[in-house]
């Protein structure tokens, strides 16, 4: 996982609502076994034609978004399926901040463990922030993790919040498993406890 | 101890540590496996050189890319074939249980589950899918996760999460005929939204939720991830202790005296808080369906489609707006009466037998009709040769409908069974979005009867006229 500092970029405006993991990627490009290659097929249905042509209304075909490494929504963002493939497929685009008013819990899980860092702003902030983004390619937003600020084209800040564990684990580039494997010890005295308790918790295993 | 909720007991018996920030390392007893979600924390294990610490909680199963047609033919898709495959590889390697596709005991993950008896009350239960929160009716505490956390699970049979709020759904009262579990939870998420459960764990409870059968039950967890909720959960009694009785995989004899008088402390404690209370009478729920591309668009199978017009917030007119064109209907139409072409009978939702045996009450000695496609694909082999037994199978095939194998299908059309474009479906699955059961498929949610009823007569229809 790519650690997650300072980032400085252009930032794309998508003023919906409830953008759901099925519109972030279908569910016919799943299939993949692999975590890579899926930014292509990121938002399909908005960002390709019926003939498989670009749309050049949506956003992420325009220029500068094309290099956007920044999403600007509306509430509820993530919502529905619960796939991985969803921060999969942003930050295979390039996307590695999502900034809306408020998200879908297990999506905005996923974005931490991938190393996309979401940010939950209040509606109108967004607003703001999506007018900055429509000004064009200078119009860079920084996402200041340590200071947990974002910095406007204009210099002003907006401070947001991040649970300090993922803010760590962010900075760091560190993935859970090793985390919680520290504290091997205290799974394996959970388990031998519970199994004094509760014997008869079934173990499956086929004949 | 101050009272505890159903989940804050079964949270707490779990945890094994709280770091500083409030995440819990949530011990896990059940883990949930399939072909779409594993195959990168397969991936993600072998590169790390770790393994999984506990195969014998463990089940995988095919489900969300087989095909539903014959299965002695090779996979005819080849990335579903290679998903399957991977699996196949994976379970191998890593010493998974697994129940193969031409197993009898295949099907989709969150029917098998209980089914099996794996899923049991007052565990936690999770599986890289978001209808995980099926297994709540166990009044277990069941939940989705995304790849990696399955990798972690794998690795460490544990999560980290944070405690969620406790809200509780209170549905009093006796329903009308024609209402199943499946009206009861569309009415609950079109009355609280689909963000209306975020950061909760709904309980349901009420006389109403008490009635309901296992499978009904099931029904309502199961959508409980539509209403936004982080998990569903129905308190065990003696409903639930009966249909585990004797499943494969329960605790038999003494082991399961003792594993019942567990259960029965799991009920929330006398003047246990919830954060938010939802209150509904069940007389005031009809047989409803969905108008639009969100779970929460229900209307009563009698009503009419909204007007955008009606609506103040600009954002939400637009949307709506977007979402009458995109289904193809007008506003302030009559829904019932308007023509499907297609109707899908399955699902985690509604696919278990007590689904089709009310769907074939509807159907028995009537016929599908003309230029409608209906299939029916139960929820797993088990559930399939049961309903055969039944003579379920005859009461379709003789109606005209497709009887299939097991398995998500049309659902979420990853495999060969999808919409096409303009295509209108009416279905008993939990999820409406736009493409979501093929692209630019029209999908309308609603229970098993109100779907056989639509495909007699071909159009959506109020069951009631067909009792
Ligand atoms: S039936 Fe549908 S919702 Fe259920 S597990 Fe399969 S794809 Fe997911």
């Amino acid at each position: 996982m790519d650690k997650f500092t300072v980032l400085s970029a252009v930032a794309a405006p998508l003023p919906e609502e409830n953008i759901d993991t099925d519109k972030i990627i279908p569910a016919r490009f799943l299939k993949t076994t692999k975590r890579t290659g899926l930014g292509v097929h990121a938002f399909d249905s908005m960002r390709y034609r019926a003939d498989g042509s670009e749309n050049p209304d949506f956003v992420l075909n325009q220029e500068p978004y094309r290099k956007a490494e920044i999403l600007i929504t509306y509430d509820n963002l993530g919502c529905g399926s619960s796939r991985e493939h969803a921060p999969w497929a942003l930050l295979d685009f390039g996307i590695r901040c999502v900034i809306a008013p408020s998200f879908a819990d297990i999506f905005h899980n996923n974005c931490f463990k991938n190393g996309i860092l979401p940010i939950v702003l209040p509606h109108d902030v967004c607003e703001q922030l999506m007018e900055d983004a429509r000004m064009g390619g200078n119009a860079r937003l920084t996402i200041d993790l340590p200071r947990q600020v974002v910095v406007r084209p204009d210099g002003t800040e907006v401070p947001f919040n991040v649970d300090p564990l993922r803010k760590k684990l962010l900075l760091e580039g560190l993935d859970d498993i090793g985390q919680t494997l520290q504290h091997e010890k205290e799974i394996t005295i959970f388990e031998e406890r519970r199994a004094q308790a509760q014997p008869w918790i079934p173990r499956i295993v086929l004949d | 101890m101050a009272p505890r909720t159903l989940f804050d007991k079964i949270w707490d018996s779990h945890v094994v540590e709280t770091l500083p920030d409030r995440t819990a390392i949530l011990y896990i007893d059940r883990h949930l496996v399939h072909e779409v979600t594993s195959p990168q924390a397969f991936e993600g294990l072998r590169l790390s050189g770790r393994r999984l610490r506990h195969p014998d909680a463990t089940i995988a199963v095919v489900d969300h890319n087989v095909p539903t047609s014959d299965r002695t033919q090779p996979i005819e898709e080849a990335e579903s074939r290679n998903q399957i495959e991977t699996l196949e590889r994976n379970v191998k390697e890593f010493g998974v249980p697994y129940f193969p596709l031409l197993s009898a005991r295949q099907g989709i993950v969150h029917v098998v589950g209980p089914e099996q008896g794996i899923s049991l009350p007052g565990m936690t239960i999770v599986c890289g899918d978001s209808h995980t929160s099926t297994h709540g009716a166990m009044g277990a505490l069941a939940f989705g996760i995304g790849t990696s956390e399955v990798e972690h699970v794998m690795a460490t049979q544990t999560i980290l999460q944070k405690p969620a709020k406790n809200m509780k759904v209170v549905v009093e009262g006796q329903v009308g005929p024609g209402v199943t579990a499946k009206d009861i939870m569309l009415a609950i998420i079109g009355h609280i939204g689909t963000a209306g459960g975020t950061g909760h764990v709904i309980e349901f409870a009420g006389s109403a939720i008490r009635e309901l059968d296992m499978a009904g039950r099931m029904t309502l967890c199961n959508m409980s991830i539509e209403a936004g909720a982080r998990a569903g959960l129905v308190a065990p009694d003696e409903t639930t202790f009966e249909y585990v009785r004797g499943r494969p995989f329960a605790p038999k004899g003494e082991a399961f005296d003792e594993a019942v008088a567990y259960w029965k402390t799991l009920a929330a404690d006398e003047g246990a808080h919830y954060d938010r209370v939802v209150e509904m009478r069940a007389e005031d729920i009809t047989p409803v369906l969905t108008w639009g591309t969100s779970p929460e668009t229900v209307i009563p199978v009698t009503g009419t489609v909204p007007d955008p017009a009606a609506e103040a917030d600009a954002g939400r007119r637009a949307q709506m707006q977007r979402m009458l064109d995109y289904m193809g209907l007008k506003a302030g139409q009559k829904i019932a009466g308007t023509p499907v072409d297609v109707v899908f009978i399955g699902s985690c939702t509604n696919s278990r037998i007590e689904d089709l045996r009310s769907a074939a009450a509807i159907a028995a000695g009537r016929k599908v009709a003309a230029g409608v496609r209906a299939m029916i694909v139960p929820g797993s082999g088990i559930v399939k040769a049961q309903a055969e037994e039944e003579g379920l199978d005859k009461v379709f095939l003789e109606a005209g409908f497709e009887w299939r194998e097991a398995g998500c299908s049309m659902c979420l059309g990853m495999n060969p069974d999808r919409l096409t474009p303009g295509q209108r479906c009416a279905s008993t699955s939990n999820r409406n979005f736009e493409g979501r059961q093929g692209p630019g498929g029209r999908t309308h949610l609603l229970s098993p009867a109100m779907a056989a009823a639509a495909a007699v007569t071909g159009c959506l229809t109020d069951v009631r006229e067909l009792i």
